[in-house]
C-alpha cells in the first residue's frame, strides 16, 4: 500500500467515485448499462449516484476489490453477458465464503496435514474462507512487489497477465501454489455465474441466457419430441419464479 | 455404556437398495426387522419437490445428499509402500447418506452382467489358458452363474420398472436390443425412453461402423408403472437432474419410491434414522454376530441392538470397515496374499471423448440419468483379447445425462478457460456438443485393497478405511483401446470438431468425478480362504451375518453395479428365507 494515495477502506467506502462504482458493481445493484456508465464516470472522477451498497457478509473491502477485479477478468462484459460483478458473482462469492461451505462444511479437517500428491486433492488445514483470505493476501503481495499495485488497481491487460501466471502455477505462495488458489477462484466464479440466481450470482439469468439453458421447471417429456434437433426457445426461469 | 435393547429377529444396517429389499423379504417371511440408517429420513414428496429439487449448486456441487466427509471419509495411497492421506472432500466418488442411500441419487443404469463376467476366471482360463492371466491379477468367479441369477435380475428389473429393449429373449437375438446380453426370460418392464439427439447421432454412427447400438437399460420409467410391490412410478419428465438429485416425479426407481412405501407401512419393520453403527458384536467361538452397537447422532446415546440375524447392507466402504473394526474374518495382506477382508478392491476405468457438431441442436438439458445409446461390442469378452495385454472392456455410450451448466459446458480443445474467448466458445458450443462415455472394467490387482488407516480417524473415533489403489498397466491398455473406438464413432458422425480423447492415464486422482462404483473388500466366492462371504452372501465366519452390495464383487465389470447388487440381494434373500431360517447354519460347507 506504500504508494497508494487513498487508503483502501476510504476508497471502497465511496470516498472516490471509483469506489462507489466498484461497490455498486459488486452488489450488482446497477443494471448493466448503468454500471458501465458508472464505471466510465468513475474514470473521469465525476460523482456517480448509486443505491447504498449491499453490506458484505465476510469479505473485507480489500478482498472485495480483488474478487471484483478477478471475476470481471474471468467474465468481462460483452455482447454475450454483463460482467461478472454485474451478474452478482462477487456477491455470490461473499455469501458462499460467509456460509457453511466457507466455514469448512463437508471438509475433513483432522490432521496430520501432509503435503501429498496432486491426486490427493485438497490437503490444507484452511477452510475455504481462510484459504481465500490467504490467497488474496498472497496475490496482492505479489502484484505489489512486481507492479507496485494491488491486483484490482492493475490495468485489465495486466490483470489478465497476472491471472495467466497464477493459472500456470508460476508463483509459489506461502503454503500453496498460485495455481491452487487460481483454480479455487475460477471454480467459485463459474459456480456463481451459472448457479440459480437465488444465491446472488447469475443475475437476471444472464449466464443461462448466454448459453440457452432454460433452468426450471425442466419438465421436458413433450419437448423431447417437439424440440428434437430444434433450439428450445422459451425464456429461462429460476427457483425464485416458482417460490 | 451402551443401552441394551430387547432382541429382534433381524437388524439391517443401512437402508438403501439392499437393506430395503432384505427388510422387505424378511418381514414378508414373518420376521420383526429393525432398519438402522445413519442419515436422515427422506420422503420423496417432502424432500424432493419442485422448485428446490432443481438446485444445481446445492445438490450437484455442494453435495447435499452425499456422505459428509467432515464426519467420515476414506484415505488413499497408491501403493502399499506409501502413506495414505485422507480424502478431505469428495470428488471421484460420491457415496450416499440418508434413507435410500446412493439409491436416492443414482442415475438409474440397471445392467445384468454378461454370463462370462460371472465366472470370469474360469471363462478366461478356458478361452486363453491359465498362463494368460497375469499373476498379479487376482480376479475370481463370483460363485454364482448368470443362470442362477437370471430370475433375480428379472425381479429387480420389475421392482425398478426398467425401461429398455431385450436383445436376447430366451436365446433369440433381437436387433435393436443388446445382442451380447445373456438370455432373458422376459422383456424389460417398460419400453425404451424417448431418444435424444445425442443418442440418435451415436446410434447412426455406431451402425455405420457395423456395431450393435441399443438403448441403455434405465430405471427411469418411460411410462407410468406400478411395480410388483404395488409402488407407483410416474413417467420420466427428462429434467436432466438425475445424478446427484432426488426425483420429484417418482420416475427414477429408488428404495424410497420402489420399496419403502410398502415396507414402512408394515408393523414388523421399524426404521431408526440417525443410527450410526459403530461395530458388530462378534462371538467368534459361536460363529455369530450377537448384536449391533450404534450411536444415535441426535442424542449421542449408544445402543446395543441384539438380533438373531444381521444384514450388513451399507456402502462398499462401510461394509468393509465394519468387518475390520469388528474383527470378523482375517484382514487381507497384499505381501502374503493371505487373509480376505479388504481384498480385491476395484473401481471403474472411465474415459471418453467430446464431439462438437455445429449444425446439430443437442438440447443437453432434456435428459435422464441413463439416457443414450450404447454398444457392447467391446465389452467383457465379446471380442478377442488375444495379444491385447488386457481383459475386459467397456460399454461405450453416446448421450446426455444433463445440461446443468455449473459442471457441463463443453468447449473445443484449445479454448481458454476464462475471458472473452472462453465466453464466446461456451455460448457457441453449449448446445452443439456432447460426450461419448466409456465405462471400463477394473480387474482386481493384488495390491489394490482396503484396510484400516493407522493414523486418521472419523468423528466417532474409528479408524478411517484406507484405500490402497491405483490403475495398472492393463487398465491403461483397456482404456486406450476402448477410447479409440469412441473416437472412431465420434468421427463417423462427421462432426465439426472431435475433442481431445481422454483415455485414463496417470495415478488415480480423488479430484475429478469418475464413478461411484467402488467394489470389493468383502468379496463372495466358494473358497473361504479367498472370499469373505459364500455364494449366498453369508459370512464364512459368522453364520447369521449376510453382507450385501458391491463390496461382494470379486472384480468390477464394466457395468454400473446396481443391477447385479439388486439381483444378489434377491438371490441371498431367497436363500435366507427358504433355507437359512428353517435351519440356521452355514449354507455351504467351508
Amino acid at each position: 500500500m506504500a504508494n497508494e494515495a487513498i487508503p483502501r477502506r476510504r476508497f471502497l467506502a465511496g470516498a472516490g467515485a471509483a469506489g462507489t462504482a466498484v461497490a455498486a458493481a459488486l452488489t450488482g445493484e446497477l443494471a448493466a448499462p448503468e454500471a458501465a456508465e458508472a464505471a466510465k464516470k468513475a474514470k473521469t472522477a465525476a460523482p456517480a449516484k448509486a443505491p447504498a451498497p449491499e453490506p458484505l457478509l465476510t469479505l473485507t473491502a480489500t478482498e472485495a476489490a480483488f474478487i471484483s477485479a478477478a471475476v470481471d477478468t474471468f467474465i468481462p462484459a460483452d455482447d454475450l453477458s454483463p460482467s461478472g460483478t454485474e451478474c452478482g458473482v462477487a456477491v455470490f462469492i461473499d455469501r458462499q465464503l460467509a456460509g457453511a461451505w466457507g466455514s469448512g462444511a463437508r471438509l475433513y479437517r483432522d490432521g496430520p496435514y501432509l503435503k501429498g500428491k496432486p491426486e490427493h486433492g485438497y490437503q490444507l488445514p484452511l477452510t475455504p474462507r481462510e484459504f481465500f483470505r490467504a490467497g488474496i493476501a498472497a496475490a496482492n503481495e505479489w502484484t505489489l512487489k512486481l507492479h507496485g499495485k494491488e491486483f484490482d488497481r492493475l490495468s485489465p491487460a495486466d490483470r489478465e497477465a497476472v491471472l495467466k501466471e497464477f493459472e500456470q502455477g508460476k508463483v509459489q505462495f506461502e503454503g500453496f501454489s498460485s495455481k491452487q488458489f487460481f483454480e479455487a477462484l475460477l471454480e467459485i466464479t463459474m459456480e456463481g455465474f451459472f448457479s440459480d440466481p437465488i444465491y446472488g450470482g447469475n443475475r437476471h439469468m444472464a449466464a443461462w441466457k448466454m448459453i440457452g439453458y432454460p433452468g426450471l421447471p425442466a419438465t421436458h417429456a413433450e419437448d423431447m419430441k417437439t424440440y428434437f434437433g430444434k433450439r428450445y426457445d422459451k425464456p429461462p426461469q429460476s427457483i425464485a419464479d416458482f417460490s | 455404556m451402551a443401552t441394551k435393547l430387547p432382541e429382534v429377529d433381524a437388524v439391517v444396517i443401512g437402508v438403501g437398495w439392499t437393506g430395503s429389499i432384505l427388510a422387505r423379504e424378511l418381514t414378508k417371511a414373518g420376521l420383526n426387522v429393525v432398519g438402522l440408517e445413519r442419515g436422515a429420513k427422506r420422503i420423496p414428496g417432502e424432500d424432493f419437490t419442485i422448485p428446490s429439487v432443481r438446485d444445481d449448486l446445492k445438490y450437484a456441487v455442494r453435495q447435499e445428499l452425499f456422505q459428509d466427509t467432515a464426519i467420515e471419509t476414506v484415505s488413499l495411497r497408491h501403493s502399499p509402500s506409501e502413506t495414505a492421506l485422507p480424502v478431505r472432500r469428495l470428488g471421484a466418488f460420491l457415496p450416499g447418506i440418508g434413507l435410500g442411500g446412493a439409491g436416492a441419487h443414482w442415475n438409474g443404469m440397471t445392467w445384468r452382467l454378461l454370463p462370462s463376467d460371472h465366472n470370469l476366471r474360469t471363462h478366461l482360463t478356458e478361452r486363453y489358458g491359465a498362463k494368460a492371466i497375469p499373476e498379479d491379477m487376482t480376479i475370481a468367479d463370483f460363485g454364482v452363474t448368470y443362470d442362477d441369477l437370471e430370475p433375480h435380475y428379472d425381479r429387480f428389473e420389475k421392482l425398478c420398472g426398467v425401461s429398455g429393449k431385450a436383445g436376447n429373449l430366451r436365446g433369440t437375438k433381437i436387433e435393436g436390443g443388446n445382442v451380447f446380453e445373456g438370455p432373458r426370460q422376459n422383456e424389460y418392464p417398460n419400453k425404451p425412453l424417448i431418444q435424444s439427439m445425442a443418442g440418435s447421432l451415436f446410434e447412426g454412427a455406431a451402425k455405420s461402423l457395423g456395431y450393435h447400438p441399443f438403448p441403455g437399460p434405465a430405471s427411469n420409467a418411460s411410462a407410468p408403472y406400478t411395480n410388483p410391490e404395488g409402488a407407483s412410478m410416474g413417467a420420466c419428465v427428462y429434467c436432466g437432474h438425475c445424478e446427484r438429485f432426488g426425483c420429484e416425479s417418482n420416475a427414477k426407481a429408488s428404495p424410497n419410491v420402489s420399496v419403502l412405501p410398502v415396507l414402512m407401512a408394515d408393523p414388523r419393520f421399524s426404521l431408526r434414522t440417525h443410527a450410526y453403527v459403530r461395530e458388530l458384536v462378534y462371538d467368534k467361538a459361536a460363529r455369530k454376530v450377537t448384536a449391533v452397537r450404534y450411536l444415535d447422532t441426535r442424542s449421542g446415546e449408544e445402543f446395543e441392538q441384539p438380533a438373531g440375524l444381521v444384514i450388513l447392507g451399507a456402502y462398499t466402504f462401510n461394509n468393509t470397515l465394519l468387518m475390520l473394526v469388528s474383527g470378523i474374518g482375517e484382514p487381507y495382506d497384499p505381501a502374503t496374499g493371505k487373509g480376505t477382508v479388504g481384498r480385491n478392491y476395484c473401481y471403474q476405468v472411465t474415459s471418453g471423448v467430446s464431439v462438437f457438431l455445429q449444425d446439430k441442436v443437442i438440447n443437453p438439458f432434456m435428459a435422464t440419468g441413463s439416457h443414450g445409446m450404447l454398444i457392447d461390442d467391446f465389452n467383457g469378452d465379446n471380442f478377442d483379447h488375444g495379444g491385447l495385454g488386457f481383459f475386459g472392456g467397456a460399454w461405450i455410450q453416446g448421450g446426455t445425462t444433463n445440461g446443468r451448466p455449473i459442471l457441463t459446458r463443453p468447449v473445443p480443445p484449445g479454448t481458454p478457460r476464462w475471458g472473452r474467448a472462453w465466453k464466446e466458445a461456451t455460448a457457441k458450443w453449449y448446445n452443439h456438443a456432447f460426450f461419448i462415455n466409456c465405462s471400463g472394467a477394473n480387474y482386481a490387482h493384488r495390491e489394490n485393497y482396503l484396510s484400516l488407516d493407522p493414523t486418521y480417524r472419523d468423528a466417532i473415533g474409528r479408524p478411517l478405511l484406507r484405500m490402497t489403489f491405483n490403475f495398472h498397466d492393463w487398465d491403461y491398455k483397456l482404456s486406450a483401446y476402448v477410447t479409440d473406438v469412441a473416437v472412431k464413432i465420434a468421427k463417423a458422425m462427421n462432426p465439426t470438431i472431435v475433442g481431445t480423447p481422454l483415455p485414463r492415464r496417470g495415478n488415480f486422482s480423488v479430484i475429478p468425478y469418475q464413478s461411484t462404483h467402488n467394489t470389493g473388500g468383502t468379496i463372495m466366492g466358494t473358497d473361504p480362504k479367498a472370499s469373505v462371504v459364500n455364494r449366498y452372501l453369508q459370512s464364512w465366519d459368522a453364520d447369521n451375518l449376510f453382507v450385501m452390495g458391491a463390496s461382494t464383487f470379486p472384480q468390477n465389470a464394466s457395468y454400473n453395479p446396481t443391477g447385479m447388487v439388486g439381483a444378489l440381494a434377491y438371490w441371498s434373500a431367497d436363500a435366507i428365507t427358504k433355507r437359512y431360517l428353517k435351519s440356521p447354519g452355514p449354507l455351504m460347507p467351508a
